[in-house]
């Protein structure tokens, strides 16, 4: 009796087993799997579905994007608030890396380290990734933050409690608080720029071109062109946030 | 058989039925007209912030009336710049016209901001001296049109 009561459980445990991996299968072919091609798969077709790229060869340092970017988006002044910023990386000769960004790039960057120590040294502008499954977007626990249909990470701010998780959440480093309003601010992409057909202000002032912004959903546009020709590679990828900033050149000293 | 009902399930299913319906009202009331349109957040953030002004008005807003330097940028090496790089935002500028508005920025520090010597610029990519050595008892614009950097003045 024990013993057929064992087998009957037995049938049932692998009969709803295999019913369940069936329908877990079945559910993930009709889904189509949720590869990371340009950083997400689009909803609505119509809009465009924006990224931005960043060419680490053409980056002369010169901090006009953080600058444009504070006095467009009336971010406040001090040397800790930023939306965008400029990090100068300089590899010595011993292997060991300096790290510097004297207000973001703003005030220009002077040369600590002297020429025969070094072994190379470059700069990487930062700035929000706008990532299609972003971390930030992802803690809010009031729905505050969240990815527009264009692609672009947004603040609600009349939302916003001002609770810091996503400040804490972006692996990236992009947010910060408001000072005067208590709530969480970062990248728009120019947003507002941008329904006027106008580049971000970063974009605009940026006088090498190394910024560049597009369209991914357009294979003619500035940025698919820039994806085809250069090398690219995001930051982290590793944890899978689905980031839409490219750079070319990138080097593994950068964090 | 007749299925036996306590008295006290109707009068608490009484009390849940009006819990629930003034959570919904409630509910009703204070969600956001908007929210939920694309997604769990409100659909007029996206508007709001779409009604902020612009400070950068683009360089086409520029060569509505500087037409000139259009010409003159087109011939040398500062061609690719735009105009806000330098001067800063324009949009006051284009909508007052007043040359208090703008900025001409014209000290050794600003020109160096691109153009001073760093091991991080690369040599190709942009034109590089050495602040402390070039002519360092002149400004830059003593010698170059910031237009025109190549065409010396005389």
């Amino acid at each position: 009796m024990g013993n057929e009561g064992i087998k009957s459980s037995r049938r049932k445990f692998v009969k709803s087993a295999a019913t369940l991996a069936g329908a877990t299968m079945g559910y993930a072919w009709l889904k189509s799997s949720h590869f990371l091609l340009y950083g997400a798969e689009p909803e609505d077709l119509s809009l465009p579905w924006y990224g931005i790229g960043i060419d680490i060869e053409k980056c002369i340092g010169c901090g006009n994007c953080a600058k444009s970017c504070k006095k467009e988006n009336d971010v406040p002044l001090e040397p800790f608030f930023f939306r965008n910023w400029v990090e100068q990386y300089t590899v010595k000769n011993d292997g060991s890396v300096d790290i510097v960004s004297p207000n973001g790039g703003i005030d220009g960057f002077v040369q600590r380290v002297p020429d025969e120590d070094i072994f190379k040294s470059f700069f990487v502008a930062k700035m929000c990734n706008h990532c299609a499954k972003s971390p930030c977007e992802q803690v809010c626990p009031v729905g505050a933050t969240f990815l527009s249909p264009e692609g672009v990470v947004l603040i609600d701010e009349k939302y916003c409690i001002g609770c810091r998780y996503c400040v804490q959440a972006c692996p990236y480093g992009c947010r910060f608080i408001h000072p005067v309003k208590k709530v969480a601010n970062k990248c728009t992409l120019c947003y507002h720029r941008l329904k006027k057909d106008l580049a971000p202000a970063c974009m605009e002032v940026c006088p090498t071109g190394a910024r560049i912004y597009g369209n991914l959903r357009d294979k003619e546009s500035d940025l698919v062109k820039y994806l085809k020709e250069h090398t690219t590679q995001v930051l982290r990828p590793n944890l899978n946030t689905g980031a839409k900033l490219y750079y070319n050149a990138l080097s593994s000293e950068t964090r | 058989m007749k299925f036996y009902i306590p008295p006290q399930i109707p009068r608490l299913a009484l009390v849940f039925g009006i819990v629930i319906s003034l959570f919904l009202l409630a509910r009703h009331f204070l969600i956001p007209d908007t929210f939920g349109k694309y997604g769990p957040y409100r659909a007029a953030a996206m508007d709001d912030y779409t009604q902020l002004e612009i400070h950068y008005s683009g360089q086409q807003a520029c060569f509505e009336c500087h037409q000139d330097v259009e010409d003159l940028k087109a011939t040398d090496v500062h061609s690719g710049i735009h105009c806000e790089t330098c001067h800063g935002p324009g949009q006051k500028h284009v909508l007052s016209g007043e040359a208090a508005d703008i900025l001409k920025p014209s000290d050794r520090e600003f020109c160096g901001s691109c153009h001073s010597l760093n091991a991080a610029r690369q040599q190709d990519a942009i034109f590089q001296v050495d602040l402390k050595e070039h002519n360092v008892e002149k400004e830059c614009i003593d010698c170059h049109n910031s237009h025109q950097p190549w065409e010396m003045k005389e």
